[in-house]
């Protein structure tokens, strides 16, 4: 009676694990992408259309640029994206490992700065008061501290991680130095996260790419900001003209050398992202690349693939 | 004349020599290996902690880690003081123990002193269910229920705060130590019970100062327990009290725990070599060294205070 | 013979007001514990009817056979529930035999006179206490990177295995001791071997608790999140898992969905969470009713 339940229970179990071993209709190795939490979602929407297309399987993971790119240099992915070039320790880490790749950018933010939407003192800050804001050290910790017409709010700021992309591009902007930051902030590198804190507190700020914002526009509010060039919004057209200044930025995915050559799968999803560009971007809601960039893109495309 | 007896020495007794059943030395050696795989366990966590935290502590003194009170480990202008982190696991504990122990108590003496079989036969099933229910759930009603109501009540909390970590994370320990506590008071024998009736107690008196006194061993390793896994919790802390390191007693707060922080930061990936990797290591072996240490007063504290009946 | 006569004291009747106050006292307790039980039950009942409002206009067969997307409207949790699935399973096929083994030899077999045994007894006891994501570090290093499996459901069911082992060998062990000596003695007087003795009377006798033990272990790993988190459970993975291959698990999507503000994740998040609930409630039930049927009286 017993053995006879310990019997089926052991056999219920061998079935599934089976069926595991056997099933699954992503049989052949999936395209392995990781890095920034910024250019994931354009990815991502990528990867899906991909897969519709051509019944490719892609995964993205969200580990931050630099995360992406010490996985990269292991020879661990075969797509890195990067919210930012990647820098002199990250290659010699990719020379370490034997890793060769090909840059390419594939999408263009505006990293923004966003507020609670019922703030409705603050709609532009210069890049001053913004360094005022985030550089070590800072002790800011009211809206009136940041300018004597705001509110005495306490400023509760919410922003990237160390790992993050983002951070290194917003800090060398603002700041002057990539990872110079005040260190008393909720810092993560899901940008999810940092939405989630903006559109809880009245009094706080933060910052990521634009497609976040765009996607929560209903809790979140844009700040202008002036970059010498009085206040400037973020938006696809300043994005592309680069007006949209010091903020506006080129997103990149980063291709194995070894991958490109080997797998056609790869060279054409890294085509797809190309050619699509437009209608992928938009639906993900980042700023595409403008026609000449396109073209800049294929042209090292074509260049890499002979 | 009667004849002597002669008893003659039996001869000394031999047995057949013992024949070794290989078969079951066999089984006796592969059951010992597979009790050593948890001993393997045990070495492989201690090993995997131990040596790339004593990598970081090459570069960053012990003394700076134990008693830093800013932990900004990953900044340019880096902080290793690990303090921060530990105020925000043992606030989290104990307000957490502050919700679950008491209730878990009370849920023990009603189970065991007031509610009859059929009660109890429905109620102990309902708190397994309870008990049994993912964190990653708990995790998210604390963040999209507990804390808009939290703040709709008129608390003025942060979006991630660690009161709304504790409440959810409170409740969900309170099977663990109601389960516990129950089994230490029924084992209190109904002799001493029936005793305190019969010197004209009331049900108050007879719960509070003969079965709980008795059962104190027990109900204290319910309360360690309780401490010791709200410490090692990582899913709810993760995504409803929030990110900031910062040392502060107010529960409205956003904080980071030692969980948090390791499982933020090694979502996805580790950065083998960096000095990030290392953090994680170093805060790992503190929340394990922690942990360790409360499991043994624990078992220490069970045998002083354990009561022996007949 | 006198009888010395004592003086019995007067005794005065209780006052009126401190038995009042007594009985008030008793119904305030009374009302206390009612009050524990009610907050426990009370949260129990209004996040499962939490979760079930919220998730339920997601709760689609769109849930069951879709891959996850940026889209909430096009997004399911196929490939997450699948490898839950294989992960519970690889669980039970790792978890059982060896913590039944080891169960086996700690009540059977081990001399406690042994210093080494007694350590293991120890040890088992200490692991129960580790917190997972500690095994999540473990894995990282030893599984993942160390024998170098890589991300994948394997190396997943692995860590969870040695998460819940301790509670496996725990709860066998139960089982075994509940199994009375005299079934032992009695096997042996009829001169069977020690193996013998396990294998035919004691393990028989002591598989319900095993099987109870077990299933309640395995409803654990099904819900652990935290170590997965650390051994890469990616995020985004749209294809159905295979056994050395890129994994999601439904804990950490439905943490990946929470984590994202807009509402329509929510929906997803608790219709997500909705059939975590029914696995793991499932998985439960089927051990309580075990429990229940097999209980054998001695």
């Amino acid at each position: 009676m017993n053995t006879r339940l310990a019997t089926t229970l052991a056999a219920t179990t061998l079935v599934v694990l089976v069926a595991a071993g056997c099933g699954g209709s992503g049989g052949a190795e999936a395209i392995t992408a990781d890095g920034s939490s910024t250019v994931g979602p354009f990815v991502t929407k990528a990867a899906e259309d991909f897969k519709a297309a051509e019944d490719v399987d892609v995964t993205v993971g969200i580990s931050g640029t630099g995360g992406g790119f010490e996985r990269f240099c292991a020879g661990e992915t075969d797509l890195s994206n990067a919210s930012r070039p990647i820098d002199e320790d990250e290659r010699t880490l990719c020379a370490d490992g034997g890793v060769e790749y090909i840059e390419f950018r594939v999408v263009t933010d505006a990293l923004t700065n966003v507020v609670n939407s019922a703030n409705d003192w603050a709609t532009c800050l210069s890049v001053a008061q913004l360094n005022a804001i985030w550089e070590p050290g800072s002790k800011v910790t009211s809206w009136n501290q940041v300018d004597p017409s705001f509110p005495d709010q306490p400023l509760k700021l919410y922003g990237a991680g160390t790992d993050s992309g983002t951070f290194d591009y917003f800090t060398g902007a603002i700041n002057g130095e990539e990872g110079a930051s005040r260190s008393d902030f909720s810092a993560t590198e899901d940008d999810n996260v940092t939405v989630r804190g903006v559109s809880g507190d009245r009094g706080a700020l933060g910052y990521f790419g634009f497609s976040y914002f765009e996607e929560n526009q209903s809790t979140l509010k844009a700040l202008e900001v002036d970059g010498g060039d009085g206040c400037v919004a973020p938006s696809i057209e300043t994005a592309q003209d680069e007006s949209y200044a010091p903020l506006s930025r080129p997103l990149f995915v980063y291709v194995k050398q070894s991958s490109f050559d080997e797998n056609e799968d790869v060279r054409n999803f890294v085509k797809f992202m190309l050619d699509n560009n437009e209608s992928v971007a938009t639906a993900a809601q980042f700023v595409p690349l403008s026609q000449e960039q396109v073209a800049e893109q294929i042209a090292k495309y074509e260049g890499a693939s002979t | 004349m009667p004849q002597a007896v002669v008893f003659e020495q039996p001869a000394p007794l031999t047995l057949p020599r013992k024949r070794i059943r290989w078969g079951e030395q066999l089984v006796h050696v592969l059951l010992f290996i597979a009790a050593a795989i948890s001993v393997l366990t045990t070495l492989g966590i201690v090993l995997s902690l131990l040596l790339p935290a004593l990598d970081f502590f090459r570069e960053v003194s012990p003394w700076e880690f134990l008693t830093g009170t800013t932990w900004a480990p990953l900044f340019l202008d880096a902080h290793f003081g690990v303090v921060p982190l530990v105020v925000g696991t043992f606030l989290i504990s104990f307000l957490s123990a502050l919700v679950a122990f008491p209730l878990g108590v009370g849920v023990a003496i009603y189970l065991s002193e007031y509610a009859g079989q059929r009660v109890t036969g429905v109620l102990k099933p309902v708190l397994e269910i309870l008990a049994a229910i993912p964190t990653v759930v708990l995790g998210y009603f604390a963040l999209t229920f507990v804390t808009p109501l939290l703040r709709d009540i008129g608390l003025d909390v942060e979006i991630f705060n660690a009161l709304s970590a504790s409440l959810v994370l409170g409740v969900m320990l309170i099977p663990t130590i109601a389960s516990l506590s129950e089994d230490a008071m029924a084992a209190v024998p109904r002799d001493l019970r029936d005793g305190g009736y019969a010197l004209g107690a009331d049900k108050l008196q007879v719960s509070t100062r003969i079965v709980v006194p008795a059962a104190i061993s027990g109900i204290i390793a319910a309360f360690v327990l309780g401490f010791s896994r709200a410490v090692g919790e990582t899913i709810i802390v993760l995504i409803a009290a929030g990110q900031l390191a910062q040392i502060t007693f107010d529960p409205r707060e956003t904080i980071e725990t030692m969980t948090a922080f390791i499982g933020a930061t090694g979502n996805g990936d580790i950065p083998t070599g960096s000095i990030e990797y290392k953090t994680i290591f170093a805060v790992g072996l503190t929340l394990f060294v922690i942990t360790l240490v409360m499991n043994l007063i624990s078992i220490r504290l069970v045998r002083k205070y354990r009561e022996i009946y007949e | 013979m006198t009888l010395v006569e004592h003086e019995r004291p007067h005794e005065e009747p209780t006052p009126e007001s401190s038995r009042e106050s007594r009985a008030w006292r008793n119904r305030l307790f009374k009302a206390a514990m009612l009050f524990s039980m009610l907050v426990a039950f009370g949260t129990l009942v209004v996040l499962l009817v939490d979760t079930i409002v919220t998730g339920w206009p997601a709760i689609e067969w769109k849930l069951f056979s879709d891959p996850p997307s940026t889209l909430p409207e096009e997004a399911g949790g196929r490939p997450a529930i699948l490898a839950t699935l294989y992960l519970g399973a690889l669980v039970l096929l790792l978890s059982v035999p060896i913590g039944v083994l080891t169960a086996i030899y700690l009540e059977e077999y081990a001399n406690r006179e042994r210093w080494w045994n007694r350590f293991i007894e120890v040890n088992i006891q200490n692991l129960a206490a580790v917190p997972s994501i500690v095994y999540g570090i473990l894995g990282l290093a030893f599984i993942v990177r160390g024998i170098g499996v890589g991300r994948v459901v394997f190396a997943g069911g692995l860590i969870l295995t040695l998460v819940v082992l301790p509670t496996v060998v725990v709860a066998s062990r139960e089982a075994i001791r509940s199994v009375p000596d005299s079934i032992r003695q009695g096997a042996f007087a009829l001169g069977a071997t020690k193996w013998q003795v396990v294998w035919r009377q004691v393990l028989p006798a002591a598989i319900p608790g095993m099987a109870t033990g077990s299933i309640l272990a395995l409803s654990r790993a099904v819900g652990e999140t935290a170590p997965l988190i650390m051994v890469g459970a990616i995020t985004y993975v749209a294809f159905d898992p295979e056994l050395f291959g890129a994994y999601t698990a439904l804990p950490v999507q439905i943490y990946n969905w929470t984590k994202q503000p807009d509402p329509e994740f929510q929906t997803l998040a608790a219709a997500g969470a909705l059939v975590l609930l029914v696995i793991v409630l499932t998985m439960n039930a089927v051990a309580i009713f075990l429990r229940n049927r097999y209980r054998r009286q001695w």
